[in-house]
């Protein structure tokens, strides 16, 4: 019924057929990161290039390094290399998020409560948190309220967050409502690359299609996005390319149509793409050859 | 009858507000029963506690001196808590402080010049930040918790004190006194009212408290204390450096509360006595709380707490309530407030039972 | 050095460290169970005064300790059902409840300044006793036998016991714990009253074991060191009695050093009396680098428990 439901909302996706990708935008040349605790899974020599007007998507069971390639992506996790994330030729690598935003790249990690957004926090307030630079809130090192309000204000209303308005907290949200405030507030900073962690985890059909929507527009409109996703159908259906991610390592770049659903498994599985050999054996068990 | 917890959908402002007041009456109630339940007047405790100083005009400059070091450090520890940085030595950054400002009016006694009670404050200021700079370079360096270590320097600077008054800065004509010379003219605050003690400093900490009010609540610098302090996580994903703000918060709360300090040894005392630390650093933290962490709040809460420092003196002598009285009564009402905050996120729901259920 | 004062050395760094044993002891067995209370040192002071009252009164030593053991537990209620039934904040509670303890022992205390006690003494036979070596094994008061009993007890029952199991569950994951059917809160209540009333009894060594009488803020900031200790000793028992008789002999250093002459009787008296503080900042310092990684602290520390059914 729920696969019925997501499958009738994935088809209302409008995406251009004759799409064409501009030069390359997000480029990331072996990025590696170091673990932070015992549980994390750190991500290793990880490149990919990702084209002005293309979705990029990045596969894989979880915990295999996505929140690590995230954070260091977003610039929370600051690398050693400052040639590992160039955008338009920028080296990023050693900027912050609030430097990483300044030059249009903006992300959206997994959690919700206390990463993406604080509950306790007005919506306003969460506004200020991520779009205070490219909205022009911070004048002379005050914050301007009124600008956070009505941006906040914009976002509620065009990605219809059920909400009473800006100055309401972002606990008292629903989860679904809350994560199309925290895509709202980044989409419609107009970033020039958008990485995303989940983006329609718990979300409701309905809101889920809205959020597919705005990501399959901002790419329309020359923006570069990277989905990090372990919903393989939603992948599928947005992207134009992807890659899997398997303990922290990321395979080649596959397109999107060519790649049988199969090879797709076997990467997420363990089975690395690049001068490998894959055997299948009879009992569906398979054996690499590194 | 039943009560359940309910959490509300909002945090209730209306709570946030009663609560303290709340807290304050609870204890004028509670606190009155308890004391006369030991054997002393307890009406006549609250009375003398909470009204007497109040309504006795005389005793007015004294609440106004009492609440103004009580509001600098307050201020500067609700940023502090607000930033989850818990600096709970500000009686050391305090004490530090008034020693700091100390050595410069000893090293320039006998001059004269309108520098020499800048140059003070700046001392101040300077040896509190100093002070406080030592649990933020453990806890940003080494992880090391800063509750325990701004706690442990605050009894090392009693320490220094006694040192101090005892030995090198010990008044030569002091007749054996462990204290130090009265300060000269030129390093002692003006009284601005004619013919009170109302001194300089009061005036300075309503003036502390709206511009940290105005920071906190306009700023990027209030905005970047609150994240790290409400979500650490979310304040790296908004770009903004934990360990930044831990060091700015113990430099703002030890900075303001050296400020405090020079404040206190250049108006009532005059000179560094080894009664110099008189817990106002500890105080403070009653202060902050009471305050909700608002400047704003922290200056009636410290009213409030001056009111009963000087009711408690007053009960002394008036109905014999021993010093004490006015320690336990500060400590109740930061007991019933941390009680009351419950009440801002759930409220109270009447849990109802089956009709057919008779109610004892 | 003669074999006399390395015997009085020894006995008077036994006698210092015993309060900080004690009072430590107990806080360990609260954050086992995943609960920080920091008002250690407002309830030494109840149970200082407790103690000192009941001593002066009844000259009871054994009935001092037991009330001052229950006016720590008393007290330690107040933090117990503020951060516990109503999820209060920990840190802030535990400072207020020190703010408390600290006013109402001098309101309790007051007119009994200065008015000598008899020491809670060795209750073996003094025969036991004349011989110096003998003295270093009976010449204690039971408070310190209590000390050392306490640490292998705790230690036994955290790691041999099944309520030590449970115990350390509560504090290291709440959520299961509760999940599998324990009594998060009530566990908690538990293990904060046993902390108040270690708490208590550690205050009571300050007039029976130390200063036979009745002064304010007489334990002198020694709860606080206290916790500090719980932290150097990683959360381990024995690692706690080495803790607390290396700031025993930090404390004794000081007195011997008034008496002593030479090199160390000119540093000065303060900050010899600065110095158990000091050590204690050192020694946060040098544990922490000393740390590699992850901290053995109890997972749940300080964290509030609300359970949603």
């Amino acid at each position: 019924m729920a696969e019925k439901m997501i499958g009738a909302s994935l088809k209302d996706i409008k995406k251009d057929p004759n799409r064409t990708f501009g030069p390359p935008k997000l480029v990331v040349s072996r990025l590696s990161t170091r673990t932070e605790d015992e549980f994390g899974v750190a991500v290793e020599e990880v490149s990919f290039t990702v084209r002005a007007g293309e979705i990029f998507g990045i596969a894989g069971v979880a915990g295999n390094g996505q929140n690590a390639l995230l954070d260091s992506l977003s610039g929370e996790v600051l690398g050693e290399e400052r040639e590992a994330i160039s955008l338009d030729g920028h080296p990023l690598g050693l900027l912050n998020t609030t430097g990483r935003r300044k030059f249009g790249l903006c992300a959206v990690p997994e959690e919700r409560n206390g990463h993406a957004a604080v509950a306790d926090f007005t919506l306003a307030d969460n506004s200020v948190l991520t779009a205070r630079d490219r909205l022009k809130m911070v004048v002379g090192g005050l914050i301007d309220s009124g600008a956070a309000r009505t941006y906040t204000g914009k976002v509620i209303a065009d990605f219809a967050v059920k909400a009473l308005g800006p100055q309401s907290m972002a606990g008292s949200l629903s989860g679904g409502n809350l994560q199309k405030y925290i895509m709202g507030r980044e989409i419609l900073q107009r970033p020039s690359v958008l990485v995303v962690s989940q983006p329609t985890w718990g979300v409701d059909a309905g809101a889920a299609a809205a959020i597919r929507q705005a990501l399959v527009d901002l790419a329309a409109e020359g923006s570069a996005i990277v989905i990090i996703s372990q919903d393989l159908d939603e992948l599928l259906e947005l992207c134009d390319t992807l890659a899997v991610i398997n303990e922290g390592r990321l395979s080649q770049t596959l397109k999107v149509g060519e790649a049988s659903i199969e090879e797709i498994g076997l990467l997420m599985g363990g089975v690395h793409g690049t001068g490998e050999q894959v055997h299948i054996e009879a009992g569906g068990g398979v054996a690499v050859q590194a | 009858m039943q009560f359940r917890l309910e959490k509300r959908p909002q945090p209730s402002r209306l709570m946030l507000y009663a609560a303290p007041i709340l807290a304050v009456i609870l204890t004028m109630l509670v606190g009155g029963a308890i004391f006369s339940a030991i054997g002393y007047d307890g009406p006549g405790a609250v009375r003398e506690i909470f009204i007497t100083p109040l309504v006795t005009s005389y005793k007015w400059q004294d609440l106004g001196i009492k609440a103004a070091p009580l509001i600098i450090i307050g201020v500067g520890l609700a940023v502090s808590y607000r930033a989850n940085v818990w600096n709970i030595g500000a009686e050391g950054q305090y004490v530090v402080g008034g020693v700091c400002a100390t050595g410069v009016a000893l090293a320039t006694y006998g001059m004269t010049g309108w520098w020499i009670l800048p140059l003070m404050a700046l001392a101040g200021v300077a040896g509190g930040a100093a002070y406080a700079a030592i649990p933020a370079l453990l806890r940003t360096r080494l992880g090391v918790n800063e509750i325990l270590t701004s706690l442990m320097l605050t009894y090392a600077s009693v320490q220094l004190v006694y040192y101090l008054v005892r030995a090198p800065w010990k008044d030569p004509m002091g007749m054996g006194f462990p204290q130090t010379r009265i300060f000269s003219e030129a390093a002692r605050l003006p009284t601005i009212i004619p013919g009170t003690i109302v001194h300089l400093g009061v005036p300075i900490a309503i003036l502390v408290a709206l511009i940290v009010w105005f920071v906190m609540a306009r700023s990027l610098f209030g905005f970047q204390v609150r994240v790290v302090g409400a979500a650490p996580h979310a304040a790296r994903y908004g770009g903004f450096s934990e360990n930044r703000t831990i060091w700015l918060a113990l430099l703002v709360s030890g900075g303001l509360a050296g400020l405090a300090g020079m404040l206190e040894v250049a108006g009532p005392f005059q000179r560094l006595v080894p009664g110099f630390p008189t817990n106002y650093g500890f105080t403070a933290i009653i202060a902050a709380f009471l305050g909700r962490l608002d400047p704003l709040g922290v200056i009636f809460a410290s009213i409030v707490l001056a009111i009963t420092f000087v009711g408690g003196e007053m009960a002394q002598t008036t109905i014999g309530l021993p010093a004490a009285a006015a320690g336990i009564f500060q400590a109740m009402m930061l007991f019933f407030l941390l009680a009351g905050d419950l009440l801002i996120r759930y409220r109270l729901k009447r849990v109802t039972h089956q009709p057919t259920e008779a109610r004892a | 050095m003669s074999a006399e004062l390395l015997i009085a050395i020894i006995i008077t760094v036994v006698g210092a460290s015993t309060p900080i044993l004690i009072a430590a002891l107990g806080e360990l067995v609260v954050e086992k169970a995943g609960v920080l209370n920091l008002g250690v040192e407002g309830m030494m002071l109840i149970g200082a005064v407790t103690g000192f009252i009941v001593m002066f009164t009844t000259g009871n030593p054994w009935l001092a300790v037991l009330a001052a053991a229950i006016a720590g537990m008393l007290s330690s209620m107040i933090f117990a059902f503020l951060t516990l039934s109503l999820s209060a904040n920990q840190t802030a509670t535990g400072l207020a409840l020190t703010i408390f303890g600290t006013g109402l022992s001098a309101l309790a205390g007051q007119g009994y300044s200065a008015r000598p006690v008899d020491l809670f003494r060795s209750v073996f036979p003094a025969e036991l006793a004349t011989h110096p070596v003998w003295r270093v094994i009976f010449g204690y008061s039971p408070l310190v036998y209590f000390s050392l009993i306490m640490v292998f007890a705790v230690w036994w029952f955290l790691h041999k016991t099944r309520s030590g199991l449970i115990l350390r569950a509560v504090g290291e994951n709440d959520l299961s714990a509760h999940s599998i059917g324990y009594s998060v809160i009530g566990i908690r209540y538990a293990a904060v009253a046993f902390g108040g009333a270690m708490a208590g009894i550690a205050g009571a060594a300050f007039p029976l074991l130390l200063t036979p009488q009745w002064a304010e803020r007489m334990t002198a900031g020694r709860g606080w060191i206290a916790v500090a200790l719980v932290v150097f000793a990683s959360w381990r028992p024995f690692r706690l009695l080495a803790g607390a008789y290396l700031f025993g002999l930090v404390m004794t250093v000081e007195l011997y050093s008034k008496a002593g002459g030479g090199i160390l009787s000119t540093i000065p008296a303060e900050l010899w009396a600065a110095m158990p503080y000091i050590a204690t900042v050192v020694v946060l310092v040098l544990i922490s680098l000393r740390r590699t990684g992850s901290t053995s602290a109890p997972a749940c520390l300080g964290k509030p428990f609300l359970a949603t059914n």
